[in-house]
């Protein structure tokens, strides 16, 4: 071992860039090691198609933290996020519900299938954003500790429990049935029309292996609600030239506090030493010592992989073991010859510029989740899609468009045994059936196609299963349970060891905040000032 | 007999196609004319000006042509800023005082070669060109209504324009105007704009206006244009740091109590002042000010928090030093900025200052003391603003 470094990061994902930023900005001496020959992780811009950009990943943002953004000058680094407005899904009669961000619009709309939805949607939304309200503040704070009488936990017990008696009585009642209750039970108390149901409670099962009717995909709903994109609480937006463009601003925040980062190098293990982390060793077999040792990678692989068993606790391993991180979704990058037409809505509809779907009933999203349960991918798949090349001119020469299509379900295996490239292939044909169901020309002009399923995400990315959160985001995976109880204020369980991915609260997504809110406790150790900035009220 | 409906609110050139695209059917006023507040969506028109093009219709804009022998003597007299400077074929940002040395509105110049030269403004000027024209050999005529000219601004403003067919537009450089053949008449192109990106405007007489916006919005479908009204604009000048008469500061003839007016180094404005040209509107007043100190200054500020600080006082400690005139939460810059006037002790970069801001939820008042802090320039500026040729996106 030559160079002694402060800290390591294990993974260039976005959450161990922020991580590493705000240690670089403290001063630290930080080095980042990436096993990929590029870095982002699941938040990547790559060009599988010449003069095509693909968010290959991840593909659309607004979970990723305004305060961290404006703090960390992303901006400068050369982060736009550019937001759309809305989304559709298409029926099989030939009929559209479109979601119009203009509220007057999109009462017109949902009048068009029920007046009375269309006026139940008001209360929905408050009600929706009753639970956003009281999320949101804890983003950027660490989670208490439950069981401890330490004053910051009791603290931060009683800022937990003030937020929860500020919802008052019958409020508190609503809190505990939608972090417990199904998307489908949920909608089916304030609308009646199939097309709306299926619409909203897309939200609820993206990224999850639950069902519309399992309990505890509202909550997922909420995580995907309770974002925005400058103050506008919900919205989403694409990063100008992918959401590689997040990473890239990262990295080069990270870079301008002294930050260095070396791709293509693969960690392979933690080496601790007296119970406490004293450095890596990567695959190539170079070691390098470093003080702290954070993890970027999810709880599975960090302490399952990467570590040795014998090095830790068993609370830890079994946790670990048992983690909830199911593979369910798959991606599709599509780089298109020209613009699709969809039926039902012109070419010049600003429908066209949103998130589209293809299923029309909460029937038929249950039936997509009962093929995965048989262990097979979804025949009549959900898909949540969109052509951001309309928006961002970086993505595709003028003209030609990029096409980004998120397909839920897809096992992590088939029928128990391991995906292969004719189930790829077959996956594939699927979902394009699906689109061409609602587009005739998609087929002919598609230039190039990639396919992802579990199997690509988890061996590219390194997310377990290709679980996108990196952990299922149910209610016995959050909070102070993320990742696991004990475990949930990013230290690991030897000394300089911690933990930043999404796997940690407040879980998946392009948020930084499991990254931000790591660092905060790194620093707190360390003795030295808090760099990372408080939430902005909603107040 | 004069009709009344020559009274009615003025349409401009575009209307036809602005009110078409205007689907959310929100107006506003603009000098005597109906121009739209918001199309489709505020935000969405906002990021076409940053993201890719954006198109303003600025025909209301006041505009007179100033001709004869002594123009430009006359306007070298009129401006601040030494008017001779600017080439023929380019376009000059100005402002222009009262005798005290107060700013009466900013504006633009273009120099058509030959004592020939267009003022562009947003307040009403003519009596007070008149005013000054005395022993000038200069005619000055209004021409708001001769002209109808829409503002092609962002990224892909250029690409926008190449695939309209003209040729050579991406070598134009900042603050240049060039003539091209439009159908049979001609459209006249300057690449300026009030955003802070790259961005073009293109000057039309009225019977090709329509023409006009079609051809640019068929060459645009591509290029993510998309029309965008006074909302969007808004937010963009204020993140490009620019200031609006009326609104940052009081015209000064049009001011009624003593005080209210500002002078060019109050409005941050003094590098427009050219004490070197010779004899000019405001010159012994602002020599004065110069050597004596000016009263306040102008500033801008980065705003703790997301509120934005609209009509707050800024304070330093518990004194009041100042207020706010703009403020905005930037949605490219990711900040939070307010223009403030202060006293000009206190504007010092890096100066922390505490702004008091009222905001309500829900009926609900909050009050908040945010921390903000003086800062050099304006939080958004492009590279593209600067580059020729210019990039396609
Ligand atoms: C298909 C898909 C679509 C998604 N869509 C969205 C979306 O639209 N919006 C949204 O907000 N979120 C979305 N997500 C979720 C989001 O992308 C992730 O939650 C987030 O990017 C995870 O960030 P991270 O930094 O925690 O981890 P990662 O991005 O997974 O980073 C981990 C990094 O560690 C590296 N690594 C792994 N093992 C090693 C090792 N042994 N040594 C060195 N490096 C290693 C990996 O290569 C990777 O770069 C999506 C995810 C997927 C997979």
């Amino acid at each position: 071992m030559n160079k002694r470094y402060d800290a390591i990061v294990i993974g260039a994902g976005h959450n161990g860039l922020t991580n590493a930023a705000y240690l670089a900005k403290s001063g630290l001496d930080v080095l980042v090691l990436e096993k990929n020959s590029y870095i982002g992780g699941a938040t990547v811009s790559r060009e599988l198609h010449q003069d095509w950009l693909y968010s290959n990943c991840s593909y659309v943002c607004s979970l990723l933290r305004p305060e961290i953004t404006r703090d960390l000058e992303l901006p400068r680094h050369g982060l736009q996020v550019v937001p759309y407005g809305g989304s559709v899904s298409f029926c099989s009669n030939g009929d559209y519900f479109g979601d119009y961000p203009d509220h007057e619009r999109q009462y017109r709309e949902i009048a068009r299938h029920s007046i009375r939805d269309a006026n139940a949607y008001e209360r929905y939304e408050a009600d929706v954003m009753k639970q956003t309200r009281l999320i949101r503040p804890f983003l950027l704070r660490t989670p208490p500790d439950p069981v401890s009488l330490k004053p910051r936990d009791l603290k931060e017990m009683k800022y937990l429990m003030d937020a929860f008696a500020d919802l008052g009585e019958e409020g508190l009642a609503d809190t505990l049935r939608f972090w417990t209750m199904s998307i489908a039970d949920y909608l089916n108390e304030y609308f009646e029309t199939d097309v709306i149901k299926a619409h909203l409670a897309g939200s609820g099962i993206i990224g999850t292996a639950l069902g519309v009717y399992s309990p505890g995909t509202a909550y997922v709903l909420l995580h995907h609600y309770m974002g925005d994109v400058d103050g506008t609480v919900g919205a989403w937006g694409f990063a100008r030239g992918g959401m590689g463009a997040v990473s890239d601003a990262l990295a080069s925040s990270f870079r301008s506090f002294g930050g260095e980062i070396r791709v293509d190098s693969e960690v392979e293990q933690i080496i601790v030493k007296g119970n406490k982390a004293v450095g890596v060793a990567l695959s190539s077999g170079e070691e390098i010592a470093a003080n702290i040792v954070v993890s970027n990678l999810d709880p599975k692989r960090t302490f399952l992989n990467i570590m040795d068993e014998k090095d830790l606790p068993s609370d830890v391993v079994s946790k670990a073991r048992n983690f909830k991180i199911r593979g369910s979704s798959g991606k599709l990058n599509i780089a298109l010859d020209g613009l699709p037409t969809f039926n039902g809505i012109p070419k010049n509809s600003p429908l066209m510029q949103t998130d589209m779907h293809m299923l029309d009933s909460l029937e038929r999203m249950e039936r997509a989740y009962d093929d995965w349960k048989d262990g097979a991918w979804s025949a009549d798949p959900y898909v949540d899609m969109l052509i951001p090349s309309q928006v961002d001119p970086t993505m595709a020469p003028p003209g030609k468009h990029m096409m980004t299509v998120f397909v839920q379900y897809a096992p992590p295996q088939i029928n128990g045994r391991d995906w292969t490239d004719e189930d790829r292939d077959a996956f594939g044909k699927t979902v394009i059936d699906q689109i061409a169901n609602y587009s005739p020309d998609f087929k002919d002009l598609i230039l190039h196609c990639e396919v992802r399923t579990p199997r690509e995400i988890e061996n590219e990315v390194g997310l377990t299963e290709g679980n996108i959160f990196m952990g299922e985001l149910t209610f016995d995976q959050l909070l102070f349970n993320r990742p696991f109880p004990g475990y949930a204020q990013y230290r690991g369980p030897i000394s300089g060891m911690y933990m930043c991915s999404s796997g940690t609260h407040p879980g998946g997504g392009v948020m930084a905040a499991p990254g931000a809110n790591a660092a905060r406790e790194i620093l707190a150790d360390l003795k030295r000032p808090n760099l990372v900035p408080e939430a902005y009220a909603d107040d | 007999m004069r009709s009344h409906d020559e009274t009615m609110m003025l349409q401009t050139p575009f209307h036809s196609r602005v009110a078409k695209a205007c689907e959310l059917n929100q107006w506003d006023e603009w000098k005597g004319y109906t121009t739209p507040a918001a199309y489709t969506e505020v935000e969405q028109e906002y990021f076409a000006v940053r993201n890719s093009t954006g198109v303003f219709d600025l025909s209301p804009m006041t505009k007179y042509r100033i001709t004869g022998a002594d123009a430009e003597l006359y306007l070298n007299k009129v401006m601040t800023r030494d008017v001779r400077k600017i080439n023929p074929d380019r376009v000059g940002y100005t402002i222009w005082c009262n005798d005290a040395g107060q700013v009466m509105d900013d504006g633009t110049l273009f120099n058509f070669g030959e004592n020939n030269y267009r003022l562009c403004s947003y307040t009403r000027v003519m009596d007070w060109l008149q005013w000054s024209a005395m022993g000038f050999d200069v005619e000055i005529i209004d021409e708001t209504a001769d002209f109808g000219a829409l503002a092609v601004q962002g990224p892909t403003s250029c690409a926008v324009l190449k695939a309209m067919g003209f040729k050579g537009i991406e070598k134009l450089k900042p603050f240049g105007m060039s003539h091209f053949p439009f159908e049979d008449a001609e459209v006249m192109i300057s690449r300026t704009g009030f955003t802070g990106d790259l961005g073009y405007e293109l000057w039309v007489e009225p019977p090709k206006a329509i023409t006009l916006w079609d051809r640019l919005f068929d060459a645009g479908s591509n290029l993510g244009i998309r029309a965008i009204g006074g909302n969007a604009l808004e937010m963009v000048r204020i993140e490009a740091g620019f200031l609006q008469a009326g609104v940052d500061f009081v015209p000064a003839e049009e001011t009624v109590r003593v005080g209210r007016s500002r002078s060019p180094f109050e409005l941050g404005l003094g590098w427009l002042v050219d004490f070197d040209k010779g004899v000019f509107n405001g010159r012994q007043a602002l020599l004065k000010e110069k050597r004596e100190g000016s009263r306040y200054a102008f500033v801008f500020l980065d705003v703790e928090g997301n509120k934005p600080a609209e009509h707050s006082f800024i304070l330093k400690g518990n004194k009041e030093i100042g207020t706010v005139t703009s403020a905005a939460w930037c949605p490219t810059a990711k900040s939070n900025i307010a223009f403030a006037q202060i006293e000009s002790k206190y504007a010092n970069s890096g100066e922390n200052l505490t702004a008091e801001i009222y905001y309500q939820t829900e009926l609900k008042w909050t009050r908040l003391l945010a921390k903000c802090r003086v800062i050099d320039s304006p939080v958004f500026s492009s590279p593209k603003r600067r580059q020729t040729p210019a990039p396609d996106f």
